[in-house]
């Protein structure tokens, strides 16, 4: 059975099968508590006036739909770049932390916690608590703090702690266990700022509420410059997926529109390295989410592997499991080199240097099959300052 | 009664179903027996060595421990400090899994009839494992209870607790500060071995970093609500002294990460048990 809306999980946060709240129970009050006020509060008219303001003062936001025209040329089909890259901090992952920032003050909470990867959602977490002048501590793995090295410095300049986190394999899945454990010892003044659709319900929700305004805008842009609000084909990268879901939503119930997920496949799906999740998963339990992991047959959580710190994470979403079970969403894989030549492309044709993360969406052009007539819209969920030594290191792929 | 799949099945299933008739499980005993306050004792499964499971369940029975927590270990355990992460980390190096552990408890009765045995871990590893599995197996292993501490409430009831009850294995749920005392009261309801009184704020091994009487008066108020099931308070119980303050409150207490210390590095992991027992006892 199709269902009538994918956008809305059920009132336990499921999306099908995925979703649900597995957390012990030190969290349940936390959890409980958001998941009893955060649409009451998103739909209050106070917030939404506070939210769309600095949305517009502070992030900058409407970010231009760009036609790409070079890039349309090559690939024979009309191309669109959703602008999330000139978002203030650099990346779409603003818009969400703006929103909770201000969820979390009528909570009370006077703490702020968030777990990070690539370390745009530290740094967009670190900003809005600047901002609001609230503590800010952002964890984030050992490896992926010297990947990202300008980003641990632009958060503590805005002021925040960062602490590393060093078990497992030091990246995002590792940084996101200490902010829940964090979470766990302080539970009274703390809100969790969580970076992506992750995590317990109604954090996926919340999540993409909060990132929905891409696609709401990218709406009223496509009407304005093609004519229609609805494209051919929405490509998004998707890590823990809360750029997609911000891209994909309110074209989830158009059935006319192709969603494209792209995920990264490291050296090769079938190489053992690899953060293929869609592919490489099977249905289990992740920061207290039902959805698709990579794991062992002993049900054992495996280390991804992605050159992009953003995109190296064993699970997905719910919804984009879902989306994936339902067959809503394709599907692509890209691997690191081929994500490293899409950075070179699109830094020539079109004067955007994009981060690494949003490179493997830009990769999938190749692979879509879109025809002349075709409108593709590609989230461009950010810019590739932060990834300048990566970029150097591998000059010799990028050629 | 749901039709059994095989034979085994059948006497395993019969069994619990009798069990369930005219005899009760090993940790209503246990409390139902109690002339004095109760330790239960955690360690990790395959630690510090593959084989050191047995000997040390063993080591701690004998030198006066009540209850056992076996641990499952599992890669990323969200509710626990950095002690028993590490010795999860090594037992999975070690090369223990749900197989090898259902092998090495096959036994385990022989040796230790009476002290109620529990494992504890996360829900991933079980799920994967199989729900139903994973009770025939326990229970035909002779555990009595187990705690999951990221299975929801609803989701347990929807979907686990026929399978439970079918294989007479008691479920125990936790309870914290900040629990609210409806959900406290549901808890209750749904339970019928022990309450698990987590001491405070913060995952296992943590110190008591409440202010003087702040953990106290908690452990009063749940005291108060006069519940139908006994209370054993852990996370962060280490030694005799906190294991008798945490006593005057309830039952008895928990003790994991101090002993999983204990057991760091040394030679003879039973003899180490057996120590830390001890110390805390007598
Ligand atoms: C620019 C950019 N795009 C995408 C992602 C991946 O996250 P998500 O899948 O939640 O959008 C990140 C994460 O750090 C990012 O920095």
């Amino acid at each position: 059975m199709t269902p009538t809306t994918y956008k809305e999980p059920t009132a336990r946060g499921y999306y099908g099968q995925f979703g649900g709240a597995f957390i012990p129970e030190m969290l349940y009050p936390n959890v409980e508590e958001l998941r009893d006020n955060y649409l009451t509060i998103l739909a209050d008219p106070e917030f939404q006036r506070e939210y769309q303001q600095l949305l517009r003062d502070f992030v900058g936001r409407p970010t231009p739909l760009f036609e790409a025209k070079r890039l349309s040329k090559k690939y024979n089909t009309r191309i669109f770049l959703k602008r999330e890259d000139l978002c203030h901090t650099g990346a779409h992952k603003v818009n969400n932390t703006v929103g909770q920032i201000l969820l979390a003050q009528r909570l009370g909470k006077t703490r702020i916690i968030a777990e990070t990867g690539a370390g745009q959602h530290g740094v967009a977490t670190a900003t809005v608590c600047a901002l609001m002048g609230m503590e800010c501590i952002v964890y984030m793995g050992s490896v992926d703090m010297e990947r990202q090295r300008p980003n641990v410095e632009r958060m503590r300049l805005l002021g925040a702690e960062v602490r590393p986190a060093t078990s497992g394999s030091q990246t995002l899945k590792d940084a996101t266990n200490e902010a829940i454990r964090d979470w766990i010892s302080n539970p009274v003044d703390t809100h969790y700022i969580i970076g992506s659709v992750v995590g317990p319900h109604p954090y996926p929700d919340l999540v993409a509420r909060l990132q929905s305004i891409i696609s709401e805008e990218m709406r009223k842009q496509l009407l304005e410059k093609t004519g229609s609000e609805l494209p051919q084909y929405v490509v998004a990268c998707v890590g823990g997926g809360s750029n997609a879901a911000g891209a994909f939503y309110h074209f989830l119930d158009e059935p006319s529109v192709q969603l494209i997920a792209v995920e990264a496949a490291g050296h090769g799906i079938t190489s053992g390295h690899s953060a293929a999740t869609s592919v490489l998963g099977k249905p289990g339990i992740i920061h207290g989410s039902r959805t698709l992991l990579m794991q062992d047959e002993d049900g054992q959580i495996t280390e991804p592997y992605s050159l992009s710190a953003g995109l190296d994470y064993p699970g997905i979403g719910p919804l984009h499991a879902y989306l994936a079970a339902e067959g809503r969403a394709r599907f692509i894989s890209i691997e690191d080199e081929t994500a490293l030549r899409a950075v070179a492309e699109c830094s020539r044709l079109e004067g955007i240097i994009p981060a690494l993360e949003t490179a493997h969406a830009l990769a999938a052009l190749g692979e879509l099959g879109a025809g002349p007539n075709d409108v593709v819209v590609i989230n461009l969920s950010g810019r590739g300052d932060k990834d300048l030594e990566t970029y150097m290191k591998y000059a010799d792929s990028i050629k | 009664m749901r039709k059994p799949r095989n034979l085994r099945a059948l006497g395993v299933t019969l069994r619990a179903y009798c069990g369930n008739l005219i005899m009760n499980n090993r940790i209503q005993q246990a409390f139902q027996k109690q002339d004095k306050k109760l330790l239960n004792v955690y360690f990790t499964a395959g630690y510090p060595r593959l084989h050191d499971t047995v000997p040390v369940l063993k080591a701690l029975t004998a030198a006066g421990a009540d209850l056992i927590e076996i641990g499952m270990p599992f890669s990323d355990p969200l509710a626990d400090g950095p002690v028993i992460q590490q010795s999860s980390t090594v037992a999975l190096q070690n090369g223990m899994n749900m197989r090898v552990l259902f092998t090495q408890l096959k036994d385990i009765r022989n040796e230790v009839p009476e002290t109620p045995i529990l494992l504890m871990g996360y829900l991933n590893p079980v799920m994967q494992f199989g729900v139903e599995n994973f009770c025939r197996e326990a229970a035909a292993a002779g555990v009595d209870g187990v705690i999951l501490p990221d299975l929801p409430l609803d989701d347990y009831v929807d979907e686990y607790q026929e399978i439970f009850r079918r294989y007479n294995l008691k479920p125990v749920f936790l309870i914290t500060p900040q629990t609210a005392p409806a959900r406290i009261r549901r808890i209750d309801e749904l339970t019928d071995s022990f309450l698990y009184l987590v001491s405070g704020p913060g995952t296992t091994g943590g110190a008591n970093t409440q202010a003087e009487g702040v953990q106290d008066a908690y452990f009063q108020r749940i005291e108060d609500m006069q519940l139908r099931n006994p209370r054993l308070i852990g996370f962060g119980i280490a030694d005799k002294a906190s294991f008798q303050h945490a006593c005057q409150y309830a039952e008895g207490a928990i003790i994991g990460s101090a002993l999983i210390k204990a057991l760091d590095g040394v030679d003879d992991a039973p003899a180490a048990a057996s120590r830390f027992v001890s110390s805390v006892l007598n």
